[in-house]
């Protein structure tokens, strides 16, 4: 099963052409994103338009996607961002990603413009390009229903954009199902640029299993480590929206845009409030946790549409940060975010600094088109998700994301939008944790927490429980101490788990007794045959990771983009307990963590890959062109 | 011991870890095609629910075979192939009001449940027991107590309802 194929397809030319991926591939960059960043590096002409033609667009299951291993059904999709002019690189979870490993291929390498919509049709080794024409202007739920009825096949799966990636929406998101999102650095609108609508896969062919036996054993232990496992017990149930009211306490919440780290009485926005609407929770592939929520929505126009979510993250960036205080918003919003196919954190994070402006007075009525941008207005919010996905008013310049947006509304809005590279910061506050603020700051792909969030923390475990998982000291939450090194470790296993095709919410990020290095390599062993030790698969996730960076420098990045915004800096966090109120990033103290973290990485001190690094890794030869 | 496979399709998240395990038990490869379980799903409206044999008493398949290569095991309480016997006319693959019968397209053969020879393999991985495997005596035992919590609810209600409240 390691040798799997790539299809490249050209949408200009209509040309497709497949080639088995070679067994060094494997072994360097194990699958998913990391033969997907070997795929960028040597495809993307540095410089390019992202929106143009020679962009390229690369989807991908892991090299243990679609098998045994728990939740295996990831799917990573890379492309350089028209957001942030840097990596694109965005990961679903659902069952595309398995249906395209049982279609015969791993990776597609989409480059070019269709003259007119087309969409891929995969079906067991073949790859066709198709006339999309129908397809242009649907929902995201509408089309995937258009492309089964067209094969008459109910169990095709489908990834697509919404009206949002056909209108450029630079934050435009990839959907499959009702809402497996790959959300982060516009995807979505990388698919729009080209005339593609949507990849329709069917597949029938073997995954053979190297040790099947051994396997089915091994994940009969593993299941037992998940069932027995406390946090999963609670993620079962309540989902990621259960992170929110801890968060919330602590002060580590956006709320209104960042002028507070906490919701005042906004304890609608627990979980718990969400119980009453919940109809039942759904898995991604193989996954015994099934952390999703179903419900159907509560009341307006869409009353009574069944949906998936909303995420800790959607919920806060479309009640919390814009200051609406009804879990029912966030089930409407949820939905036609979803449904138009934007990125809801992108989106929560453009529309409360929008109010903010509102508020301040930076812009006016003339710019809203009379629409009363006001904190907690749920209806401007859900009409805004209107006019950014069909680019109408203000719309129409928010869609364009934070560097183009800061433009368009003048100087003076700048300091108000926090955002790194280009993309926007998130639902969390991270004034106060140091290590989150790195990470954030760090992270290849602009802010974001899911490249190296280290999510035990909200634990608070013993010390001595840290070091042993680490095998490092490691620092309190608050503290800048140590904060560099737990960057790096989470940023190689997330890496990892991007490769495997597994979802991180199994692993580390979520508890400290469950999925690691370990049991990835036995996993990687009994599936595919492939012997790697731990520091093995720490070494790929190096090299993954310093590729990454290697793509970014080359665009011009440096450490002057590793900087945390301006009001991180500056403005001190007003609420919150402790340690966590009154709270700004230390420049001086962060810049010393940039040089610990690079030092972690064998980068020099403008984070730039050494010789040495390079050679060590095998990236001395980059480009090389094997795939 | 007299047991049967009930499916509780209210418990099913759709993760279809059971295909994964039975075409890995069964074939070696993962391939849902293959396995003789399939969660059949309606997407748009988040429903879903396994399928398979439910090893039929008065089986149509037994009995649209021309060769008596399908019979009832009563030892395990299922339908079995004897693939020494079998012509592999898909005649059962008709007759199944289930599309329990299904065809392997690789070995092409017809293939059902054969409920791993008494130690499900889909069950064991079922992680919300939307399979169990259980004893057919008090298989219906735990959907009677929620039917009669739910009626002894009603009983109360009634019983508690003020008379003076009425005419």
């Amino acid at each position: 099963m390691r040798d799997q194929k790539v299809a490249y397809v050209d949408l200009s030319t209509r040309e497709v052409r497949q080639e088995l991926i070679p067994e060094k591939m494997r072994e360097m960059y194990l699958g998913g994103r990391g033969i997907d960043m070997y795929l960028l590096y040597n495809h993307i002409p540095p410089g390019c338009d992202p929106l143009g033609p020679e962009n390229v667009l690369a989807v991908s299951a892991g090299i243990l996607g679609g098998t045994l291993a728990p939740s295996s059904g990831r799917c990573h999709i890379g492309a350089k961002s028209p957001l942030t002019g840097l990596v694109g690189s965005t990961n679903m979870g659902g069952f595309f990603a398995p249906e395209l490993r049982f279609a015969g291929f791993d990776h597609l390498v989409i480059r070019g413009k269709a003259e007119s919509p087309v969409y891929l049709w995969i079906r067991d080794g073949e790859v066709q390009i198709r006339d999309a024409a129908h397809l242009w202007g649907k929902d995201t739920g509408e089309t995937p229903a258009i492309i089964r009825g067209d094969h008459e096949d109910e169990d095709i799966k489908v990834m697509c954009i919404g009206v949002a990636g056909e209108n450029l929406v630079r934050f435009a998101n990839v959907l499959s199902g009702l809402k497996n999102a790959g959300g982060r650095t516009g995807m979505g609108c990388v698919m729009g640029s080209k005339g593609l609508k949507a990849i329709a896969v069917r597949g029938t062919q073997d995954l053979a299993i190297a040790y099947g036996e051994e396997a089915l054993g091994y994940l009969e232990h593993l299941m037992g480590l998940i069932r027995n496992n406390e946090v999963f017990k609670e993620f079962s149930k309540w989902g990621t929206p259960m992170f929110h009211s801890s968060s919330d306490v602590l002060g580590r919440v956006r709320n209104r845009n960042f002028q507070r780290n906490q919701v005042p009485d906004g304890e609608s926005l627990y979980a718990e409030n969400l119980a009453k609407y919940s109809i039942g929770m759904a898995a991604c592939f193989g996954c015994p946790v099934h952390c999703r929520h179903r419900y159907v929505v509560p009341e307006g126009p869409d009353q009574g549409a069944y949906v998936e979510g909303p995420e800790w993250s959607t919920l806060s960036a479309l009640t919390a940060e814009v200051d609406c205080r009804r879990m029912e918003t966030a089930l409407v919003g949820n939905y036609l975010v979803n449904k138009s196919g934007i990125d809801s954190l992108e989106f929560g994070s453009m529309v409360s600094w929008a109010m903010e402006l509102y508020e301040k007075g930076i812009i006016d009525d003339r710019v809203t088109g009379g629409l009363k941008l006001e904190w907690g207005n749920e209806q401007a919010v859900y009409e805004m998700i209107r006019q950014i996905a069909t680019r109408e008013g203000l719309g129409d310049i928010l869609a364009e994301g934070p560097l183009r947006a800061i433009d368009r509304l003048g100087e003076e809005s700048g300091y108000y939008n926090v955002h790194i590279k280009g993309m926007s910061c998130l639902h969390t506050d991270e004034r106060a944790t140091p290590s989150h603020a790195l990470g954030i700051a760090v992270s290849t792909r602009g802010a974001d927490h899911m490249r190296s969030r280290p999510g035990v923390d909200a634990h608070v475990l013993p010390p001595e429980v840290k070091d042993k998982l680490f095998g490092f000291p490691t620092p309190e939450m608050t503290s800048y101490e140590g904060s560099a090194k737990l960057v790096w470790w989470h940023e190689l296993l997330y890496t990892i788990s991007d490769a495997l095709g597994v979802c991180k919410f199994q692993a580390i990020f979520a508890s400290p007794s469950t999925i690691g290095y370990d049991e990835y390599c036995t996993l990687t062993r009994y599936i595919t045959g492939l012997e790697l030790s731990p520091s093995e698969m720490t070494e790929i996730g190096e090299r993954i990771y310093t590729l990454e960076r290697m793509f970014n420098n080359r665009e011009g990045a440096s450490r002057k983009d590793d900087i945390p915004p301006e009001r991180y800096l500056v403005e001190p966090t007003p609420l919150g307990l402790g340690d966590f109120k009154g709270k700004t990033i230390d420049r001086e103290k962060f810049e010393g963590l940039l040089d610990e973290y690079y030092a972690a990485h064998g980068w020099d001190s403008d984070g730039v890959p050494t010789p040495e690094t390079l050679a060590r890794l095998g990236l001395e030869g980059e480009p090389s062109h094997i795939l | 011991m007299n047991r049967i496979l009930i499916v509780e399709p209210s418990k099913c998240t759709g993760c279809r870890l059971c295909e994964v395990v039975c075409s890995v038990k069964k074939n070696g490869a993962v391939n849902p095609t293959r396995a003789r379980i399939a969660i059949i799903k309606w997407e748009s409206i988040c429903l879903e629910t396994p399928m398979l044999c439910q090893q039929c008493e008065s089986a149509p398949c037994v009995a649209v075979c021309p060769v008596k290569a399908l019979a009832r095991d009563s030892e395990l309480e299922r339908v079995s192939i004897d693939y020494d016997l079998c012509i592999g006319c898909k005649f059962c693959v008709a007759a199944c009001p289930f599309g329990a019968m299904g065809i392997d397209p690789v070995a092409r053969k017809v293939i059902k449940c054969d409920l791993c020879d008494g130690e499900p393999t889909c069950v064991k991985f079922c992680e919300t027991k939307a399979l169990q495997y259980v004893d057919a005596s008090i298989a219906n035992i735990t959907k009677m107590r929620k039917a009669a919590e739910e009626l002894s609810e009603l009983i109360k209600k009634t019983v508690a309802k003020p008379q003076h409240t009425q005419s």
